[in-house]
């Protein structure tokens, strides 16, 4: 990016629209991080885009005072690439929901993800459908109640990070609407990767699926219920980060820091270990562990424009000069005279 | 050798065979050779829509059909003149085809037990003279034939066996005397690392060719002489190499970057393929995970400035209407090139037809006019591309370029064109200049074209939002407006509208008045433009009217189709532009609608057309 950036404040990352989500929602908390982080990027404010889906969190590009393109729903992830690739230098964000980025859009998602394009994936995970009113999505956990579902929802839920995981992404985060610092550095750290970033926001949806994430942002629990994943620290968590996460053979436990077991028995997380980045992810929907919150896998690849970009270079060196009209009057040609 | 040679017009020749006995590669050979002579020609590739069915099995039978001739011509052919069949299948499939009193050569060395039976033949064609009151047939053991000049050759004989089409071709070259040289030095080149398969092939085709001159059996050679083509440089093109080169043009014309985003499907992938290896012109080639992130990969590439291109076949189209949609809410310009195929679902993927029509016009959810043009012939693909995606850019619109099966495949001699003489092709994208008091609209028109700014990101201060929501006048922003939105469907239409302005006015070839007009689209126009000629030598007054543009039509189509009184629109389809005919101009049009996966033949044509003026 460019050496002589302009300083912003939040005001320069502020469209002039008035925001229409209901009063109350968990994206008015993501909105507000994305403005306070952004001139901190060190990015001109022109280089930024925006490309959203259709859902609640997709209306998020029309309140960035950035480039943006509020487009169809699942679809953003290809339509990014497509921004990527005719300019590889722009800063390009994906926001999208539970419901666009993995049931509608799943399969762009995942494509993103393992071709592994430099573009900052934000998930607004609410487990449910806002815009539609409020039936179930694909992270809703099974026997959901809802207008679609009046006996409960059957299909069992997708767990996001390990989607990304399976899928091949070199960066799967997680944070929490409520966690604004949390928040922060997970977007500073999200444009920092090389490569397709997806970061996964727990979004409360108050209006039709209030408190799904209530133990995990609830002051009384969280320490309780989230686990905050620091590169290179032992796994603790709880009040007095009295417990930690222990692997027996390759199933995670938890133990009790004190008598039986130390510190030094507790895993130490590292982000760049894919098998520990998997037992973390499938902690989420177990009832006995904690959430992790923070980078749960992050490693460095060749990005897709990258080596696209070194493709074209490498035939332009072979064939300098070339030019339509030598492709026209190539191959046996004749003259009527 | 007391050989005659006769004096001919024009010749078709169709080389049938197994799927693995090399018909296309035979077929491309002899077109080759034909366009170096200096014949103008048309060509016929049919593949089976098996990647390999069974060897010997009807299902699993290739074609491919020249019609080659000293005049200008414009259509493949009608029925063959000379069939070569490489096995019973072939015989079995094709012969019912070919003209009467026409030629059959058939490799004999086929004609086992086993393939007879397999073709559904009781007894041997070839030897029960059921086939001989009709056609000069004869059988050749061709098989035999290459196994004798290859003996001495290490390799194994599956391989030697294999070099059978170039006997078949060798004969036919010799039949109509045409050049070994390029074959021999095409076979040099693509066979470069193994040079003991360019041996036992270039011995087939000489072996091909010494037979028709030493036997007895061929008694007659034909010369074709060269056509008169107007003055200039030629090469053979197939369609979609030549659509290939017009995007490829109108991007080095635009200095615009072309991002092509498609998924492969028959018969549109050539395309991709031929894009893909053209890397050294900095294009850039995306092959999606599906056709609709084909197109919104496209899609995003124009947004930040790309000339943007997809193309696909009718389903592929069906899962591209949505982002067609929001291209023309956004107003972005892309290109979305259709190769139809027969449909409905999977339909006859291989075979050819023009049922897509409709879907162009109409197959999205709201008033989504999109601007919708069509090939002629293999080389007008060149052209047409190159107007799209001209047209897309200056209008801000999406542009759908409908092509079919037969123009994709199928090949003519073409006047090589020069790039500089194309149109102008000027692209400027906004910058601060287009700032009013500060502020950036995003939807702001041109007067003349009511096209919107073109304003990329990375563009410092015209920082901007669109979307698929309806969009409000100048801003851009987010309107639910009624009035806004009826304002905003209107100035769409009329900015589809204002593209007339751009088409030429209908040319009618042979009377520009009289008794029938024979109005066509896409591939069928030389099939009518054949038929017209003939009509016309008949003494009848009738006349073609060929459209390029089919959305917006040309601004003089009704007074013209007014000054007839009978309109015959030959399609392939069950009667698509017919509709848009009638509804447009209230006119008594007929349809002339055949749906067999190939073109319709100026014969069919010429019969409909009599059939209406008596």
């Amino acid at each position: 990016m460019s050496e002589t950036v302009k300083t912003y404040t939040k005001k320069d990352f502020t469209s002039d629209q008035a925001v229409r989500w209901c009063p109350g929602c968990g994206d008015y908390a993501i909105l507000a991080q994305t403005q306070k982080v952004f001139p901190d990027l060190g990015v001109d404010k022109e280089k930024f885009v925006f490309i959203s889906g259709i859902g609640c969190s997709s209306r998020f590009p029309y309140y960035m005072d950035t480039y943006g393109f509020h487009t169809i729903h699942g679809r953003a992830p290809a339509i990014a690439s497509g921004v990527k690739l005719a300019n590889p230098d722009l800063s390009v964000w994906v926001v999208t929901g539970d419901g666009d980025g993995l049931s509608i859009g799943g399969n762009h998602t995942i494509h993103l993800l393992r071709r592994n394009l430099d573009i900052n994936v934000m998930l607004f995970n609410n487990r449910i459908y806002g815009l539609t009113k409020g039936q179930y999505s694909p992270t809703s956990e099974v026997g959901k109640i809802t207008k679609s579902t009046p006996m409960g929802s059957l299909d069992r839920p997708f767990n996001p990070l390990t989607v990304a995981l399976g899928a091949g992404a070199t960066f799967v985060s997680r944070t929490i609407d409520k966690e604004l610092k949390h928040m922060q550095s997970m977007i500073k750290r999200s444009h920092a990767h090389k490569g397709t970033s997806f970061m996964e926001i727990y979004q409360n949806c108050n209006i039709f699926n209030d408190g799904a994430f209530s133990a995990q942002t609830d002051r009384d629990q969280k320490a309780e219920t989230v686990l905050i994943l620091e590169n290179g620290q032992p796994i603790l968590f709880g009040t007095e980060k009295n417990k930690g996460v222990r692997l027996d053979g390759n199933k995670p436990v938890i133990v009790d820091i004190g008598d039986k077991w130390s510190v030094d028995d507790v895993l130490v997380h590292d982000e760049s270990d894919y098998v520990i980045a998997s037992i973390l992810s499938n902690m989420s929907y177990q009832t006995d562990f904690p959430d992790p919150i923070g980078v749960l896998y992050a490693v460095e690849s060749e990005t897709y424009e990258e080596t696209m970009v070194a493709q074209i270079n490498e035939a332009i060196k072979k064939k300098p000069k070339g030019n339509v009209q030598e492709i026209i009057n190539a191959g046996d040609t004749w003259v009527v005279k | 050798m007391g050989k005659i040679t006769e004096q001919v017009d024009e010749v078709v020749i169709r080389f049938a065979g197994d799927s693995g006995d090399g018909m296309q590669l035979t077929g491309g050979r002899f077109t080759e050779s034909t366009a170096i002579i200096g014949n103008d020609l048309s060509t016929l590739p049919d593949f089976p829509a098996e990647i390999r069915a069974p060897a010997g099995s009807l299902a699993g039978v290739s074609a491919f059909q020249i019609k080659f001739s000293s005049k200008d011509i414009h259509t493949p052919g009608d029925k063959p003149d000379v069939l070569v069949a490489m096995n019973p299948a072939a015989l079995k499939v094709h012969q019912k085809e070919v003209a009467p009193g026409g030629t059959i050569i058939c490799n004999a060395n086929a004609f086992t037990l086993k393939n007879l039976k397999f073709a559904g033949y009781e007894t041997n064609p070839l030897e029960d003279k059921t086939l001989d009151d009709y056609f000069t047939l004869y059988s050749v053991e061709m098989g035999k034939m290459v196994s004798l000049a290859n003996e001495d050759l290490e390799i194994s004989s599956k391989i030697i066996d294999r070099t059978k089409n170039f006997f078949a071709l060798g004969l036919l070259f010799w039949i109509y005397d045409r050049p070994l040289e390029s074959t021999k030095k095409w076979l040099g080149v693509k066979f470069a690392k193994k040079p003991e398969i360019v041996e036992a092939n270039i011995r087939a085709l000489d072996a091909g060719y010494n037979y028709g001159e030493t036997t007895e059996i061929f008694t007659t050679r034909y010369k074709v002489d060269k056509a008169d083509l107007p003055a200039g440089t030629y090469r053979n093109v197939v369609g979609n190499y030549a659509l290939s080169m017009g995007l490829a043009a109108a991007a080095e014309k635009s200095k615009l970057g072309l991002f092509y985003g498609g998924y492969p499907i028959t018969p549109a992938s050539d395309i991709l393929h031929t894009l893909s290896a053209w890397k050294h012109l900095g294009i850039k080639t995306f092959q999606a995970e599906d056709e609709i992130a084909g197109i919104t990969s496209v899609l995003g590439a124009a947004f930040t400035g790309d000339l943007g291109i997809t193309a696909t076949s009718g389903p592929g189209i069906a899962l591209k209407g949505e982002a067609m949609g929001l291209a023309v809410m956004a107003e972005l310009p892309i290109v979305i090139i259709n190769v139809q195929r027969g449909g409905p679902s999977t339909g006859l993927p291989t075979k050819t037809e023009q049922s897509d029509l409709m879907q162009a016009m109409y197959g999205r959810n709201g008033e989504a006019p999109v601007p919708v043009l069509a090939s002629a012939t293999p080389g007008d693909c060149f052209f047409a591309a190159y107007e799209a995606c001209r047209i897309a850019v200056k209008y801000m619109t999406p542009v759908i370029l409908l092509t079919d099966g037969y123009l994709a495949n199928g090949s003519e001699p073409w006047q090589v064109p020069k790039v500089d003489d194309l149109p102008d092709f000027d692209v400027s994208f906004a910058d601060e200049s287009n700032l009013a008091d500060g502020q950036f609209l995003s939807y702001s028109r041109d007067k003349k074209t009511l096209a919107r700014p073109w304003a990329i990101p990375g563009t410092p201060g015209l920082e901007h939002r669109i979307g698929g929501i309806e969009t409000e006048d100048l801003t851009g922003n987010v309107s639910y407006d009624p009035d806004n939105h009826h304002y905003m469907v209107e100035t769409r239409a009329k900015k589809i509208d204002a593209i007339t302005n751009e088409i030429a006015s209908s040319e009618i070839f042979g009377s520009k008045s009289g008794d029938l007009l024979i109005l066509s689209w896409g591939g069928t126009k030389g099939a009518c433009r054949s038929a017209t000629e003939a009509l016309k030598a008949d003494g009848k007054k009738v006349g073609h009217l060929h459209l390029r543009w089919i959305n917006p039509f040309p601004k003089d189509l009704g007074e013209k189709l007014i000054k007839f009184k009978n309109i015959l629109i030959p399609e392939i389809n069950y009667g698509q532009l017919i509709k848009l005919i009638r509804a447009e101009f209230l006119v008594d049009a007929q349809g002339l609608n055949q749906v067999r996966g190939k073109p319709i033949s100026s014969a069919d044509i010429q019969e409909a057309s009599n059939k209406l003026i008596g």
